[in-house]
């Protein structure tokens, strides 16, 4: 039994590492400073990701502010508050939005945002993120405050707390860490998101701030590379993959350092 | 039972009927509980003596489904009148439970927590010697005086449960009801809460749920006997361990059953 799960956990460790390592190899000789703060250029005059980054960070930001707020409340909701029927039709929801394919996301945004505006834009790009993250936020928020115990919450009623001091004093913060690691969880998930930004976000080969403009990101940007004949675009593809990948894992560990237990 | 000449009433309780849905967990309970004494309810388990403890504070309130008739008067205020206030009943009457439920904060902040929830003080100073006075009711000052700002959570089993009891006691409640607070800890520290309880019925009125009968009769003055949602008897601990009036209390306290 042993030597079985320690040989799954071997696969597993080892299939993560041949990635890194296969992505790192492919993606280092391409890597400089200048691919990372420039704009692209022509082929065959170098040119990098900055914007893309700042695009990524933009449309990540952006999705963030959308779509935690809106996936903790959720979550909260659903187990403090979500005893009756109607809490069991927003779980069913939540869960069956979860199980949407991303791309039908980005077409749906396509249709409510993309259209009536009449352009592609950040905007659109990061609601399709955040109506991509919320569920997972949800859940995971809701199954982290679940695992509060239930004498925490009568201790504190006891005390004379009304309801939701109860829930907003002792019940989140003993939860947060939990709930962090969950809007990580969401937030690394979605900065690998492609799909949906291609009819929303669209890309661009300018840095961009605005909010109503096309944004390039990281994943369109290495998707539009990849799939073109240049050798040099190819491997300014695996460049950009291997920051992807340094971007998500940072995230990981800055959440997991803002969360340190404290107690 | 009517209580001894001279002693006031603390809490009386009056034909008070519970439900858990449709299951009647307590059946037409009438009883006094002195001021400034201990008073503690045996009984098998499932006997309805925790439910009752938690009437006394409603907070069987929380349990979705529940259902009360009669009355708990407090100091001659029904507590399930419309328009109690509840947070104002919690704080006149604490509660420790049977599991020590220290917040995920430091030691301060969880005796502080009710001070500060509740607004009752606003000075820091204050606040401070007010978190003093309660560690130090709860015997608990001189073990963590150096260490406050530490996670509640390091201390022993039993330092938590006195932590409970200070987080409870800094709000100055009247009432202290206590379900089987040394239930989980070991002989040391359960006789340091029995010393505690002994202290503390000098300035609280005290009840407290126990499984333990030595329990019962070395900490309470009056003790209520519950059997299957019924009080056969209150009387004097003296009296209920030596020379009980009825057939049934003679028979669990003999150990002939439950």
């Amino acid at each position: 039994m042993t030597t079985l799960t320690a040989l799954c956990t071997l696969v597993a460790v080892g299939i993560l590492l041949i990635i890194l390592t296969y992505i790192a190899a492919q993606g280092i000789g391409s890597l400089n400073l200048n691919f990372l703060i420039d704009a692209p250029r022509p082929v065959g005059e170098g040119g990098g990701i900055g914007n893309a980054i700042v695009g990524s960070l933009v449309l990540l930001l952006l999705c963030s502010a959308i779509g935690l707020p809106i996936g903790i409340a959720i979550g909260i909701y659903l187990s403090e508050f979500g005893g009756g029927k109607f809490a069991g039709v927003v779980r069913f929801v939540v869960d069956t939005l979860t199980g949407v394919p991303s791309i039908v996301i980005g077409v749906f945004v396509y249709a409510m945002v993309v259209l009536p505006l009449k352009h592609f834009s950040a905007l659109s790009g990061g609601i399709a993120l955040a109506i991509i993250m919320i569920p997972i936020v949800a859940r995971t928020t809701e199954e982290m405050i679940k695992l509060v115990p239930h004498s925490l919450r009568e201790g504190a009623l006891a005390l004379g707390a009304p309801q939701w001091r109860v829930t907003l004093g002792v019940v989140i913060p003993a939860a947060a860490s939990g709930i962090a690691t969950g809007a990580m969880l969401a937030i690394a998930r979605i900065s690998g998101e492609t799909a949906p930004l291609l009819f929303t976000a669209f890309g661009s080969r300018f840095f961009s701030y605005y909010l109503d403009q096309p944004i390039a990101s990281l994943t369109v940007q290495i998707y539009n590379y990849a799939i073109s004949p240049y050798d040099e675009w190819h491997a300014q593809a695996w460049a950009a993959t291997l920051v992807l990948m340094v971007l998500i894992l940072s995230i990981n560990i800055a959440v997991r350092f803002l969360t340190r237990k404290k107690f | 039972m009517s209580l001894p000449e001279g002693q006031a009433e603390k809490i009386a309780v009056r034909n008070l009927n519970f439900y858990y849905g449709k299951v009647q967990a307590l059946h037409d309970v009438s009883l006094q509980v002195p001021e400034r004494m201990v008073m503690a309810f045996i009984g098998p388990s499932g006997c309805g003596k925790s439910t009752f403890l938690r009437t006394l504070n409603r907070m069987n309130d929380v349990i979705p489904g529940t259902r009360v008739e009669g009355q708990v008067l407090i100091d001659d205020h029904d507590v399930y009148a419309p328009g109690t206030d509840v947070v104002e009943l919690r704080r006149k009457v604490g509660m420790v439970f049977q599991k020590s439920n220290p917040f995920p904060k430091s030691i301060f902040d969880n005796v502080a927590y009710g001070l500060r929830i509740n607004r009752l003080t606003s000075d820091r100073h204050e606040l401070e010697s007010r978190v003093e006075q309660a560690l130090r009711d709860a015997a608990l000052w001189d073990e963590v005086k150096d260490r406050l700002k530490t996670s509640a959570l390091s201390l022993s089993g039993g330092q938590q449960q006195r932590l409970c009891i200070a987080r409870a006691l800094a709000v100055r409640p009247e009432v202290v009801l206590m379900d089987e607070p040394a239930s989980a800890l070991d002989p040391i520290a359960t006789s340091k809460i029995e010393e505690l309880i002994f202290d503390l019925k000098k300035q609280y009125t005290i009840v407290i749920v126990t499984h333990n009968m030595q329990q019962a009769a070395r900490v309470s003055d009056t003790t209520a006997f519950f059997l299957l949602g019924k009080l056969i008897e209150v009387n004097s601990t003296e009296k209920m361990f030596t020379n009980p009036n009825e057939k049934l209390t003679e028979d669990y306290i003999t150990g002939r059953f439950g």
